[in-house]
């Protein structure tokens, strides 16, 4: 028997080292990761809370933050290949103005 | 017993992967750590009977989702990161912020005790997929028609952010045009002169 704690601990580790990857990483793609490693995170504790609680709408709600993933992916990498085109850098450092 | 097991294995696998994610430098090693975390995430998901969720993990994230990472990064051709002077302060300023946050998490989310729930063990709770279904396609079926409209928005989002410019008439087309014969009218004007 495991209490639900420890998937909330997990899940905050999980969280923080998905802020970490996001501050401190230069690499834009990485960046992004780090985002999709934050949003697993919650979805554990999503299903961690519906397991505990008997609830089924947690499970549904993952579902939901899966397609808001999915398509802020594929947004997002559109955006990082346009990036690219333009600036030939995918250091974040570099990419601080809004004009070319 | 096994349910401890399997938690822990599968945990410090999840928590490994991300700190390895953290630590690689180049962007697809990253990308394969990513995809270590989501399947030990998977796991977990199973152990806490939630069947449904687990597939889609592995399918959606971990299938399609890491697909689209990796081949944008074979696309652009990502090499190792750049160190900048920015990122050292960051490095000073961010692992002791991150240290304490997850201090504060860990220390606020160990005390927690729900109501009426003594722990949770495998087979207590088991989600079906039909379940699910009825569930999403009756109480859910709004927001569901609401993400059909925000999936249909991204793709085209995503094929306009990502289309070549010189796929179709443009602004930008008519000035290269027009910029384009400048350098040979010069041209035969300097060899006169030279």
């Amino acid at each position: 028997m495991v209490p639900i704690s420890y998937y909330l601990v997990l899940s905050a580790i999980l969280f923080c080292l998905g802020v970490a990857g996001f501050l401190l990483k230069r690499n834009i793609i990485t960046i992004f990761m780090s985002i999709e490693l934050m949003l697993n995170a919650v979805n554990l504790s999503f299903v961690a809370f519906s397991a505990e609680l008997h609830a089924l709408s947690g499970n549904i709600f993952v579902f939901f933050v899966m397609v808001v993933a999915a398509a802020e992916a594929a947004v997002g990498l559109a955006i990082i290949i346009e990036v690219f085109r333009t600036r030939d850098t995918l250091n974040v450092d570099k990419v601080n103005l809004l004009k070319l | 017993m096994l349910h401890q097991i399997l938690f822990f294995i599968f945990a410090s696998v999840a928590v490994a992967a991300a700190i390895n994610l953290l630590l690689q430098k180049h962007p697809i090693n990253s990308a394969l750590s990513l995809i270590v975390v989501m399947g030990a995430l998977a796991v977990l998901y199973l152990l806490l009977g939630a069947e449904f969720v687990a597939a889609v993990q592995l399918i959606v994230y971990a299938g399609a989702i890491m697909v689209l990472f990796v081949f944008v990064i074979m696309l652009l051709n990502a090499g190792l990161e750049e160190r900048t002077p920015g990122s050292a302060v960051a490095t000073l300023i961010g692992v002791p912020g991150v240290a304490a946050l997850v201090g504060l998490c860990v220390f606020v989310f160990a005390r927690t005790r729900i109501r009426g729930a003594a722990g949770y063990s495998i087979g207590d709770f088991h989600v079906s997929t039909q379940d699910i279904g009825r569930l999403l396609f009756r109480d859910y079926l709004l927001p569901f028609e609401v993400t059909s409209v925000l999936v249909l928005i991204g793709i085209m989002g995503a094929v306009v952010l990502a289309k070549r410019e010189d796929a179709g008439p443009t602004d930008r087309s008519p000035e290269i045009t027009a910029e384009a014969p400048r350098p040979e009218s010069q041209q035969p004007a300097e060899r006169t002169h030279a």
